[in-house]
């Protein structure tokens, strides 16, 4: 399973004077097992980007394919893809609504003509893989607390078993304790169900941390698609689109501009410190 | 999924008619549309249509833009003709099962397409023009006299200008709850009229809950900002007649006077 995206675009408001080129030319493969994260700011392109993978915007110009298979052909089954590839809206505690917590994750499977049984099988065990504390399966939705209700959400995408989950800007809203939660959550899921997720974010921070790869989207073009350190080398470019490279790397430049001759390809908190310490030598002099 | 919606919406660019003041184009709608009452004969029409030909073109927003708005209407306006053109007794000049067509509802069909279609248009051409916070500003200012037997002229107009800035954000809302439910395997499009109501509740629940929680921070917005009625309230944008809006109450007076004239003599 694999998607290839083949030269896309994308066109708000078509034919007016308020049209606005949202994606241009964007080409790009996702392989399966890869945990993603897509970067941009405000107005990059990334949200009706991710809306074209499963469907939901149909590309103006250009070619999706899925295993092969043309996703705008006559004879493609959208249903199926959109299960396959799940999308996880920005604030999907909007789209709440069924009485209790277990009811509305079951509302996707259902969609899917799962029966009243399998649809609640595969609900329980969602609602466990993002942590929903089992009292609050009958609760109302409305009653959760913002990061419980996001997690409720999420886990009605997951209930529909995807291969592929996109979540547009998972942590929006969120405070740091909340955030860090849910960040640590889907870095879970990716290893515990063995799927590809593409984290949608403007935040470098608080993608580092876990994923394989980053693509950067600016002006509707993907301008970097590297390994988060190989994108992060190019932190000026990054700051000239409104976006920044994570903390440390920050530091780790700064250190290299003053003479200490330290790696900058560092993510997180603890290799820098390692890699700090190993050259405290030279801090001496 | 809202972009065929274009009837009556704000069309964003520079015109004369942009920059006429509101009050000007809402006294001209209405003056429009009764001398669309007015006019009874083919000349009245065509200069009506005329007149709305000039104003299409001054308003600078584009005849396919328009005309695309008219389209939600159509349906409407088919089914206003064959009424007409069917119910309407008199002189039966073509039969066909139990539908009789006849010369006095052909004549009343004609007429009313013309004038249902300029009506819509002429209207139209005041909202594609002119944004709804001028207009309830416009109407606020007209209804002013109002005010006197203690109508609460501001509340109205502050509730409109409220109602109509929130449709387009319930229609974006509208939009991203949809594509959410149908992301998770929603189907809208179902044929089946009971699966069809069905499906409107993923969409209105959210829909309502959202609705109330705006409602609610603009009410909590309002107050933190000390509003409290529109006693001793001054606008930012005070409207002020200029000369080319004495001109174009000239141009309606000389055109409304044409009407009238058309109708007696025709």
């Amino acid at each position: 399973m694999a998607i290839k995206v083949d030269d896309i675009s994308y066109l708000y408001e078509r034919d007016t004077a308020m049209q606005v080129r949202a994606l241009d030319h964007v080409s790009v493969e996702i392989p399966d097992n890869q945990f993603i994260g897509l970067i941009g700011h405000t107005g990059s392109g990334k949200s009706t980007f991710v809306q074209t993978l499963n469907g939901l915007l149909k590309v103006t110009e250009g070619h999706i394919y899925y295993n092969g298979e043309d996703i705008d052909g006559e004879k493609f089954d959208k249903k199926k893809l959109r299960s396959d590839v799940g999308l996880v809206f920005q604030y999907p505690e909007h789209q709440l609504f069924e009485v209790d917590v277990l009811s509305d994750v079951c509302y996707g499977p259902k969609n899917l003509g799962m029966s009243d049984e399998e649809a609640k099988k595969v609900a329980l065990e969602a609602l466990e893989s993002v942590k929903m504390p089992k009292a609050l399966y009958k609760s109302s939705p409305f009653d959760l607390s913002g990061g419980q209700k996001r997690r409720a959400a999420i886990a009605g995408v997951l209930a529909m078993k995807p291969r592929m989950l996109i979540l547009d800007e998972p942590t929006a809203g969120l405070d740091p304790r909340g955030r860090d939660e849910i960040l640590g959550l889907i870095a879970e899921m990716k290893r515990a169900l063995n799927m590809t997720i593409i984290l949608v974010s403007h935040s470098m921070d608080d993608v580092a941390r876990y994923v394989d790869r980053i693509m950067v989207m600016g002006g509707g073009k993907l301008l970097y698609d590297d390994e988060p350190v190989k994108v992060f080398r190019h932190v000026r470019e990054l700051e000239e689109l409104g976006l920044s490279a994570p903390q440390v790397t920050y530091i780790m430049t700064l250190l290299k501009e003053r003479g200490l001759d330290v790696n900058t390809d560092v993510l997180n908190v603890k290799d820098a410190a390692a890699e700090i310490l190993a050259h405290r030598r030279e801090l001496h002099v | 999924m809202f972009d065929s919606i274009t009837l009556g919406q704000y069309y964003q660019t520079d015109s004369v008619l942009h920059r006429l003041d509101p009050r000007v184009k809402l006294v001209g709608t209405f003056a429009y549309l009764i001398s669309l009452f007015v006019v009874d004969s083919l000349p009245g029409y065509l200069l009506a249509a005329l007149f709305l030909a000039v104003m299409i073109k001054l308003s600078n927003v584009p005849f396919r833009y328009i005309v695309r708005g008219m389209k939600t209407i159509l349906f409407l306006l088919i089914i206003t003709v064959c009424f007409n053109l069917f119910l309407t007794p008199g002189e039966v000049i073509w039969e066909f099962w139990i539908f009789k067509m006849t010369r006095e509802g052909l004549n009343f069909a004609i007429k009313m397409a013309i004038r249902l279609s300029l009506l819509i248009l002429g209207s139209s051409i005041m909202t594609l023009t002119t944004t709804p916070t001028q207009l309830t500003d416009a109407l606020e200012s007209l209804m002013r006299p109002l005010k006197k037997v203690r109508v609460p002229v501001h509340e109205i107009a502050m509730m409109m200008s409220i109602a109509l800035r929130f449709i387009p954000i319930l229609m974006e809302e509208t939009d991203k709850i949809m594509k959410a439910q149908i992301a998770r395997g929603a189907d809208f499009e179902s044929r089946n009229l009971i699966k069809k109501i069905k499906s409107m509740v993923p969409l209105l629940v959210p829909l309502f809950i959202s609705a109330f929680r705006r409602a609610n921070d603009l009410a909590m917005a309002m107050e933190a900002r000390c509003y409290r009625g529109g006693e001793g309230r001054t606008k930012m944008k005070p409207l002020v007649y200029s000369s080319k809006d004495r001109v174009a109450y000239l141009i309606l007076l000389l055109f409304f006077a044409a009407c009238i004239a058309m109708r007696i003599l025709f």
